[in-house]
């Protein structure tokens, strides 16, 4: 028992269970998305395509991750630096901060669908102020922008607390003492954060980019629950064509180009923000 | 002119803790005044004070005469070197040495030259290109030092800058630091903790003790006039002798004591012996109070050996026994 054959023994598990539950599904979902009806090929890609939400869902889909990782980096780049100057109550901060993490992002898309369809919170608010003549409905296939602003607000409210953990805990690595010897060498605060901070907090940017940018590649129990079917994603066009088309074939084409796009998005980020071996503290 | 003006810097944390009560002290112009003590004593706080990292519940600091004590550590023309040295991990050994430099706004022109001179003082040519990871700790230490001297500042704080260095490699650092700080003529605050280190590169020491300047002077007035018990206890290793004698304190340092004949001085009796090479320490007892004997390291004597000692007299340093305090003079060394 003892021995060579225990660290083996003790992966096991896990390695049993990632096959099972991951690998096989992958591999078959890769081999389905290349089987058509004669043989093998591009024929569901080209199905795919072909359809008429392809481009929308296409152009919705970089466009949120285009809007929302970014927003969701720098608003948590600034409460990670906001609770760095925090003293008493830091950890009540971060605490309420992180309170939308722990909710489903299906409720998390209700939640904002309440708030803001027409007959939510703001839409009562703005009519007893007297700002709007009647509830309006902004969230309609009419409006795709006023969709988009309210996919990506819901998003960045509920997952934006997980970006500033990961960079309040790479902040926390990064010793004081750095930007006190800039702060003595004559840096103004901007400076220290352009020149000292953002630098030597590279690696958990990149952590933070990888797992957001993959994250909101595959967001959709938001979207589905503001946008519906008005505002595809391909994630949500997976769906429909697995369980309203019932093209399981199709389904996995999208699964596919989704994942492509995360690898993708992965290496780009690795390669963009490696520190190189030499430069780490 | 850049001398400091410690004007009745006080630290409280909350209201129970104080780190440093009414300090006062006076660095002049080019001058190396070691702040020594032990931890704990506020020493490092006063440094981070005056360089605006901390601030003060009360007084001022003034430096070349300005009262510098509301402006931001940027804006008070310092230089530092911290304890870990804090050398930028993702810059080149040049880029840190000109980071000062560049923050200050100096032209390229000047900044290449302060580099390459600075580099060649602490010998850091060769290593310009690489980053601090592929440095071993000792070059760590000289690129941080670099970079505070290539701003030519007029005030250069160092926080333990040898501490975290290896024995060897100390003393050759210090000796370096020494030669270096003297020929740039900067006016400089030292803390250590180190009474060796201080002894060595201090013009002036001022010893600190729980939040308190306890004496300030030249290192032999420290050593030989300890103004406090305190401070002779702590400079010096061994550290001074003390023995009661009548509602008075006689502190005497271990070198300064005699062998005498059976009959004559003080009983004392040995318990250990410790052979240094130069100097032979003997530890034991005398008039049932813990005494130490730095003789000549060419005495062989035995532990267990019942001895007679006599302090030299014109070394016995006398103190109040209720404060503390020196009676004897401590204006001048002998």
């Amino acid at each position: 028992m003892r021995g060579r054959a225990l660290p083996y023994l003790l992966v096991a598990p896990a390695v049993i269970f990632l096959t099972v539950l991951f690998f096989v599904p992958l591999v078959q979902t890769i081999a389905l998305a290349f089987q058509t009806t004669n043989g093998t090929g591009f024929g569901n890609f080209a199905r795919m395509a072909d359809d008429l939400n392809f481009h929308d869902a296409v152009v919705n889909t970089f466009r949120f991750v285009g809007l929302a990782v970014p927003l969701q980096l720098a608003a948590a780049m600034g409460m990670a630096m906001m609770l760095r100057h925090l003293g008493r109550g830091r950890d009540t901060v971060l605490w309420i901060w992180t309170i939308p993490l722990g909710l489903s992002d299906l409720a998390a898309g209700l939640i904002w669908l309440a708030m803001l369809n027409d007959r939510g919170y703001l839409a009562s608010l703005l009519f007893h102020l007297g700002l709007v003549s009647e509830p309006q409905s902004w969230l309609t296939y009419e409006s795709p922008m006023a969709l988009f602003i309210a996919v990506v607000i819901a998003e960045f409210w509920r997952a934006t607390a997980i970006v500033v953990v990961i960079l309040v805990a790479g902040l926390q690595l990064v010793p004081k003492e750095y930007a006190e010897a800039a702060s003595v060498f004559g840096a103004s605060p901007w400076r220290i954060f352009t020149r000292i901070t953002l630098p030597l907090m590279k690696p958990s940017i990149q952590s933070a980019l990888i797992l957001r940018t993959v994250l909101a590649f595959e967001a959709f129990a938001v979207v589905i629950a503001i946008g519906g079917r008005n505002f595809p994603v391909l994630v949500s066009e997976a769906y429909n064509w697995q369980n309203f088309n019932q093209e399981p074939a199709v389904a996995a084409a999208y699964a596919v180009v989704v994942m492509v796009l995360s690898l993708v998005a992965t290496v780009v980020w690795l390669r963009v923000l490696r520190t190189p071996e030499e430069q780490r503290a | 002119m850049a001398g400091i003006t410690i004007e009745g810097i006080r630290k409280s944390f909350g209201t129970t803790t104080t780190a440093l009560e009414a300090v006062n002290l006076d660095v002049a112009d080019r001058e190396f005044v070691a702040l020594l003590g032990p931890s704990g004593c506020g020493k490092t706080t006063l440094l981070r004070i005056i360089a605006g990292l901390e601030t003060q519940t009360a007084g001022r600091v003034l430096i070349g005469g300005r009262d510098i004590s509301s402006l931001p550590p940027r804006a008070r023309g310092l230089a530092m070197v911290f304890q870990n040295y804090a050398v930028f991990p993702h810059l080149k050994v040049r880029d840190n040495i000109a980071f000062g430099l560049k923050m200050h706004g100096a032209d390229a022109a000047r900044i290449a030259r302060q580099v390459v001179r600075t580099a060649s003082l602490l010998r850091l040519e060769p290593l310009l290109d690489r980053y601090p990871a592929q440095l071993s700790g000792g070059q760590r230490q000289r690129v941080a030092v670099a970079r505070a001297l290539a701003v030519e500042p007029a005030v250069l704080l160092m926080d333990e800058p040898l501490s975290n260095l290896d024995a060897l490699l100390r003393l050759d650092m210090r000796a370096e630091l020494k030669e270096i700080l003297s020929e740039a003529g900067t006016t400089t605050l030292y803390v250590t903790h180190d009474q060796t280190e201080a002894m060595a590169l201090a013009d002036r020491i001022a010893v600190l003790h729980a939040g308190r300047v306890e004496q300030v002077g030249t290192p032999s007035e420290i050593y030989h006039w300890p103004a406090t018990r305190f401070v002779g206890g702590f400079v010096g290793s061994p550290p001074m002798n003390f023995l009661p004698r009548d509602g008075a304190i006689l502190g005497i340092r271990p070198e300064d004591i005699d062998l005498v004949g059976p009959g004559e001085g003080i009983a004392f009796r040995v318990n250990v012996v410790e052979p240094l090479g130069a100097q032979t320490l003997l530890t034991g007892i005398a008039e049932s109070h813990l005494l130490r004997v730095a003789l000549n390291g060419e005495h062989r004597i035995a532990a267990g050996s019942d001895l007679h000692i006599r302090p030299r007299p014109d070394r016995i340093r006398w103190m109040d026994a209720a404060t503390g305090r020196a009676t004897t003079r401590t204006e001048t060394s002998p």
